[in-house]
């Protein structure tokens, strides 16, 4: 388990670095996206550049253009568009929940910010920019400059390791026990 | 009257949006010196400390500051000459906009946002009558992450409840953030289920024999905080039931969060 102070855009090198179980704080931008912003992405392009680009499965709460709350959402909802996103070049998906491990092979990482933490989250975060405010607070892309951001853990890596996966079958196996 | 449900409504709200009930806190700091997996311990004082950031600075623990669910306990001799309903309705909009929380409730269909967190069927009010004249508000904020991984099974009587409590937990305890409480209804109906099973959440956490078992089987898996591994995967549970139809066995799983959010107001 290492520790790493890493800054966006991330590098393939970064990405290699990193295996499951490590420990990553993050700065520089990084932006969010759910259900809704995925979906446009889609259909319009992305409204910024995803090249190394850091993507937080995050619906924060903001007044003004102070961040106030803004911890992970559940990733497994957007697993449909995993593929798409790391194809345009993000390099870091950010959530909870974790996503299948595959399309990660050999070029990105899950990193996983604890669940509920959304105060401390948004003490590290900071509102630079905003797209699709159509969508509503928690489903508009938001950018956001990160200072440390973190503690992330490295939960599926691009070695093919997925801590996920491994508690899920060792909880299987403690099932049947 | 009203004017007092209007502002225990958004008191409540505001206490539960930013402070956890001491009795979880305590779970969790127990939890967090029992706890052997360092990352999973991490993972536990990363939470404490959230806690206490959101009480420092008022803000909302999670962003997520859920649907406005609401237990009402209204004394017996106390009549109201207004809608309940439409009294804490108001003081989710005023908490709305001066906690302020996220706009959270939308349409079921068209998905658009009503912006101030109400909405046909919004805020769910779930109300027992008890004795005397005291009118007792609870908030209690309810997550997506935890909700969307609950369940109500209509098994087979031949099958045992607690397999498939088991099973459930662990396919889908990764996504709705736990360490976990869980509200468990048995019996009763499909929907009869599922309201044991919110009223559970209301009566935790439970200390009879087979709850205490279900929880140590629970812990067993090693799901963890977050999902990723530890001994730490249910702080509490408790199990509600009712009679049913002897061709039935309902079972229904309400998943809650390690941020346990209420918080309780009463009228004199």
């Amino acid at each position: 388990m290492t520790k790493f102070h890493l800054r966006t855009p991330l590098s393939s090198a970064d990405v290699q670095k990193l295996n499951a179980g490590d420990v990553v704080f993050l700065s520089g931008m990084i932006f969010s996206a759910r259900d809704k912003a995925h979906v446009l992405m889609r259909e319009k392009g992305a409204p910024i550049s995803l090249e190394g680009a850091a993507l937080y499965h995050c619906g924060p709460l903001i007044r003004g253009n102070t961040v106030l709350s803004a911890g992970p959402t559940t990733s497994g909802r957007m697993a449909r568009y995993t593929e798409e996103v790391l194809a345009r070049g993000v390099r870091a998906i950010i959530g909870k929940g974790g996503l299948p491990g595959a399309p990660f092979l050999n070029r990105a990482v899950y990193l996983a910010y604890p669940g509920g933490c959304g105060a401390a989250a948004a003490l590290q975060l900071r509102v630079m920019g905003v797209h699709c405010q159509e969508l509503g607070m928690a489903e508009s892309l938001w950018e956001f400059e990160a200072l440390e951001f973190g503690p992330m853990i490295v939960a599926v890596d691009s070695h093919g390791k997925d801590l996920y996966r491994d508690v899920r079958r060792s909880a299987e196996k403690q099932m049947t026990k | 009257m009203r004017t007092r449900v209007i502002e225990a409504t958004v008191r409540a709200l505001m206490q539960a949006e930013t402070r956890l009930p001491s009795w979880v806190m305590q779970r969790i700091e127990e939890a967090a010196s029992l706890e052997t997996n360092p990352l999973a311990r991490s993972h536990l004082q990363f939470m404490l400390e959230n806690v206490r950031l959101a009480e420092e600075g008022s803000l909302p623990i999670c962003q997520d500051t859920g649907l406005p669910i609401f237990h009402v306990q209204m004394g017996r001799d106390r009549v109201l000459d207004f809608s309940l309903q439409d009294a804490i309705a108001e003081g989710v909009r005023i908490a709305t906009s001066t906690i302020p929380l996220r706009p959270n409730t939308v349409d079921p269909i068209t998905r658009k946002n009503s912006g101030d967190n109400t909405g046909p069927g919004m805020p769910d009010i779930i109300l027992d009558h008890v004795d005397g004249r005291s009118l007792k508000i609870t908030a209690y904020p309810k997550g997506a992450g935890s909700e969307n991984m609950s369940l109500v099974g209509m098994l087979n009587p031949a099958d045992d409840p607690y397999d498939f409590i088991l099973k459930t937990v662990s396919e889908r305890a990764a996504n709705a953030c736990p360490p976990l409480f869980l509200g468990i209804g048995i019996g009763g109906s499909f929907d009869l289920a599922a309201r044991l099973a919110k009223r559970a959440l209301f009566n935790m956490p439970g200390n009879s024999p087979q709850e205490l078992q279900l929880l140590k089987r629970l812990n067993n898996l090693g799901i963890g905080p977050m999902g990723l591994g530890g001994d730490t995967t249910v702080l509490g549970l408790k199990i509600e039931t009712a009679f049913c139809h002897t061709a039935s066995l309902p079972v229904a799983i309400n998943f809650q969060c390690w941020a346990n959010r209420s918080a309780t107001e009463v009228i004199i």
